[in-house]
């Protein structure tokens, strides 16, 4: 109950946000920061409750954006229809990338899920509909009401994307879903012999991560009004999901929240302020320094010192 | 009595290794049955064969009269066979309570509130209550072989096989153990015992059978076991 206030206030006040007459770059911004927040949720789910580190945040990111594309083109679809649309594509391609790859373990599960980036990547590349190597250019719809803009927008579609995404994974996280992956996280072996389906539960969990995933990417070629496939397939999505992960916490579903906002709103200062090669720098270093020294992430250092002060 | 479980000529290769040739057991309901055998001579595949960890190349396994041997691993579990492991390998991001809710949730579809009723109760029975909110990375070694057990026990098994449950410990720790084991095979539970301590198994089962090289060399009571001279040359060598 007391988690649905805050999402009802949350979204209220994004509502209120969007309507004001805040600088237009605090829209551009914050989209980047909750497309990390709702793509580190996402990864969460597959990565962090179950263990199983998928590199292949891109591929799902993308596909999600090429399906609002098609969509676009073909029918004129409307923004949630596209999004809906890139769920279930991307949710499909979980399906399918699950079903390849959740029999491997460890290091070569985290490979083959790099291969898929690359095949997507490949695969829109030879599409001549959606604009090759070139990209495409894409015209607008006029912006919907109450929203001015289209950063205002989308900012607010995001928005409601991600509170999608974390309440999914807080509910996966607390179900009986949860346990299961967290004992297939643990020892998959034990998991089994106790009752639990592992690969149905793998496949599970690969196809609410990548369904999510997917919707994150579909508003993307509006918020640019272009796509092309080298920045749509970019490595930097794996880093943003994956990063936000482990620098706020895999355990919880509040963990890639705190990650990402940390993370990406760290990016933003330092891109404007200084330079983009030292965004990548700073995020590599974070990363292995959270890796080290706190591999619980941030919730992990506030467990710590919560008991630590008992 | 009736077989609880006929493994039939299984046979398991890894690569040119020959873990299993053409190995039969039958285990009556409610027995209780010593498998012994020194290093590498099969016993832990075949286990693994049993509770559906490993697929059996060729024979057959029936549970109960149904054939299972290509069921995977959580159906063998939910129709009741348990087991626990020779390496302990608790849910180590769990507490003990909570690492019997995944059995009792999977297994046999209890609410967390009535799943944990009943793990309590097990874990008293075990004598682990004290521990219930510890994490498995604060337990003793004994304290994880039982955790093995409890959560074994957490799915309400018909046959429990018990692996090595006892390397390691000391003998006031083995006695302690093997009461559980005994306990829990007067309220009707069929148990075969993976051991190398052999006073242990002999103390515990009714029936053993010892595997050599994959391949049951000799079966009968403990007391014709140890006099048997395969069994005698199979351990010591000569």
């Amino acid at each position: 109950m007391k988690y649905w206030i805050s999402v009802a206030v949350i979204l209220v006040l994004t509502l209120g946000v969007a309507l004001s007459p805040v600088n237009e770059y605090f829209f551009f911004a914050a989209y980047f920061v909750l497309t990390a927040i709702a793509l580190s949720t996402a990864w969460n789910i597959l990565g962090g409750y179950a263990g199983y580190v998928n590199f292949g945040t891109p591929a799902f990111f993308g596909v999600g954006a090429y399906t609002a594309v098609v969509l676009f083109k073909w029918l004129g679809a409307p923004l949630p229809v596209q999004i809906v649309a890139g769920a279930v594509m991307g949710g499909l391609l979980g399906f399918g990338v699950g079903l390849l790859t959740l029999r491997l373990r460890g290091i070569f599960f985290a490979i083959g899920t790099i291969a898929v980036i690359f095949i997507m990547e490949t695969l829109m590349i030879n599409w001549r509909y959606v604009g090759g190597a070139t990209g495409l250019q894409l015209v607008r719809p006029p912006v919907s009401v109450p929203f001015d803009t289209y950063a205002r927008m989308l900012f607010m579609v995001i928005a409601v994307v991600a509170v999608v995404a974390v309440s999914i994974a807080r509910y996966v996280q607390d179900s009986w879903i949860g346990r299961g992956l967290r004992a297939i996280r643990d020892s998959e072996e034990a998991a089994e012999c106790s009752g639990v389906p592992t690969l149905r539960l793998k496949l599970i969990a690969c196809v609410i991560s990548g369904g999510l995933m997917g919707a994150v990417g579909a508003p993307m070629p509006m918020y640019l009004s272009f796509i092309e496939p080298a920045s749509t397939f970019s490595l930097n999505y794996t880093i943003a999901a994956l990063g936000g992960s482990i620098i706020g916490g895999m355990s919880h579903w509040g963990g890639p929240i705190i990650g990402a906002l940390v993370l990406s709103t760290l990016q933003q200062i330092i891109t404007v302020t200084i330079s983009g090669e030292v965004n990548v720098l700073v995020v590599g270093v974070l990363l292995v320094l959270f890796v080290v020294l706190a591999p619980e992430g941030v919730l992990g250092l506030f467990k710590r010192w919560l008991r630590s002060s008992k | 009595m009736a077989a609880i479980l006929e493994v039939n000529a299984v046979s398991k290769h890894f690569g040119g290794f020959t873990a299993l040739s053409d190995v039969s057991i039958r285990v009556a309901a409610g027995e209780r049955f010593g498998l012994i055998g020194p290093n590498g001579s099969g016993k832990t595949t075949l286990i693994n064969c049993v509770s559906g960890s490993l697929r059996n190349d060729s024979g057959s396994i029936a549970f109960q009269g149904e054939e299972i041997s290509r069921q995977p691993a959580y159906v063998r579990t939910r129709k009741g066979i348990a087991r626990s492991f020779q390496v302990p390998r608790p849910f180590h991001t769990m507490t003990v309570l909570e690492n019997l809710l995944v059995p009792t949730a999977y297994v046999r579809h209890l609410k967390d509130s009535e799943g944990e009723a009943q793990a309590m109760q097990i874990l008293t029975d075990m004598g682990l209550a004290a521990k219930a909110r510890a994490y498995a990375a604060e337990l003793s070694q004994v304290e994880l072989r039982k955790l093995e057990l409890a959560r074994a026990m957490a799915s309400q098994p018909k046959l429990l096989i018990s692996d090595e449950a006892m390397a390691g410990l000391s003998g006031s720790e083995v006695d302690e153990v093997l009461k559980i084991l005994f306990d829990l095979n007067e309220k009707g539970i069929t148990i075969i015992m993976i051991e190398h301590i052999m006073q242990a198994v002999m103390r515990f089962s009714q029936r053993v059978i010892c595997l050599d090289a994959g391949k049951i060399i000799c079966e009968g009571a403990p007391t014709e076991i140890v006099k048997n001279p395969d069994v005698q040359k199979a351990y010591l060598g000569a």
